[in-house]
């Protein structure tokens, strides 16, 4: 591939890993801050306050189920995109990129529908802490997924073309730990009753 | 940049291309999948600590398996690692630091008045407006 093809951010490495990569990692270093800090509040605040478990009744686990299928499957096709990317086949990856997307778009298409049912339910954000918590923290996971869904689609153009093909991975990465940090949402809003 | 440590960087690339091996992600996903069904299923018992274990456990899990399959931790260089782990070092630093004002609701010289009145009237409620 020529140099042309790939951004400068993929050429430089002073650490012995792709400055791309590195930044993503950064990334997701601070997320880890952002999530683990509302999480272990949530935490700390259910396990003193039983009462949050009957609002937590209240929350759709089939709904929730769902979508963390959805994500988990959203992930396979991420790092499927990246198995893609280092085989050099542009096409197959902007393919698995798109079909990554598609997931986020029915993960948030599934959550508008379960928060406008809790909303007409009468379960808003100022209807409790356990309802602040609830809205804050799937509201914020919810901007993660549109975010690198867009991104991805970007990527994607790119990507068809086989340039940039490094960037599938660095957004495979965030992808991932958006996932992740799913799966540690779902029993914490959705199990734990 | 000079134009040498340009070259330098273009002519480092092939050493910075580390591709990863790929395995079989459909399996990993099947696995996913099952450890979800049973993590929707285990409350169903109602026996408390298999539902935690299947609420939490599975997830922590769960985690383990996409990062080290699909984010491929376990071969990215070692600083990354530690990187990953100091964030959650200071995580658990901050919980233990936190917890004991939040989770206990009178202290030696504090009454949490507030805290307990939502317990008391959200107990009795239908979840909202504690």
């Amino acid at each position: 591939m020529s140099a042309t093809a790939r951004s400068i951010a993929n050429l430089r490495s002073v650490t012995g890993i792709p400055t791309a990569r590195l930044v993503t990692w950064w990334v997701i270093a601070s997320e880890i801050f952002i999530f683990g800090g509302l999480l272990a509040s949530y935490v700390m605040h259910r396990l003193a306050h039983p009462e949050w478990g009957i609002a937590a009744s209240h929350t759709n686990t089939a709904a929730g189920a769902t979508n963390t299928f959805v994500l988990l499957t959203s992930s396979l096709f991420a790092v499927l995109a990246h198995k893609a990317a280092d085989a050099h086949d542009g096409p197959k990856a902007a393919k698995f990129l798109r079909l990554t997307a598609l997931g986020g778009l029915v993960f948030l298409t599934i959550k508008g529908f379960e928060w406008t049912h809790e909303i007409r339910e009468g379960f808003v954000l100022a209807s409790g802490g356990f309802w602040s918590f609830y809205y804050t923290v799937a509201g914020l996971h919810a901007l993660h997924v549109l975010a690198g869904l867009i991104i991805m689609l970007v990527f994607a153009v790119d990507v068809a073309k086989n340039e940039n093909l490094p960037r599938v991975q660095c957004i495979g990465l965030y992808w991932h730990f958006v996932d992740i940090i799913w799966i540690f949402l779902f029993p914490l809003l959705y199990i734990a009753k | 940049m000079s134009h040498s440590a340009q070259n330098i960087a273009v002519h480092s690339e092939p050493e910075t291309e580390d591709h990863v091996h790929h395995g079989n992600y459909v399996k990993i996903w099947a696995i996913l999948v099952v450890l979800l069904i049973i993590s929707v299923l285990g409350p169903l018992t109602g026996i408390r600590l298999l539902v935690l274990f299947a609420a939490f456990g599975i997830a922590v899990i769960k985690a383990y398996m996409v990062a080290k399959n699909f984010m491929h931790v376990n071969v990215e260089r070692r600083w990354v690692k530690y990187l990953l782990i100091t964030c959650l070092a200071f995580l658990a630093i901050l919980f233990a630091g936190v917890a004991p004002d939040i989770m206990r609701h009178q202290g030696l010289h504090w009454n949490n008045y507030a805290a307990k009145q939502a317990i008391q009237s959200g107990s009795h409620g239908d979840g909202k407006h504690e």
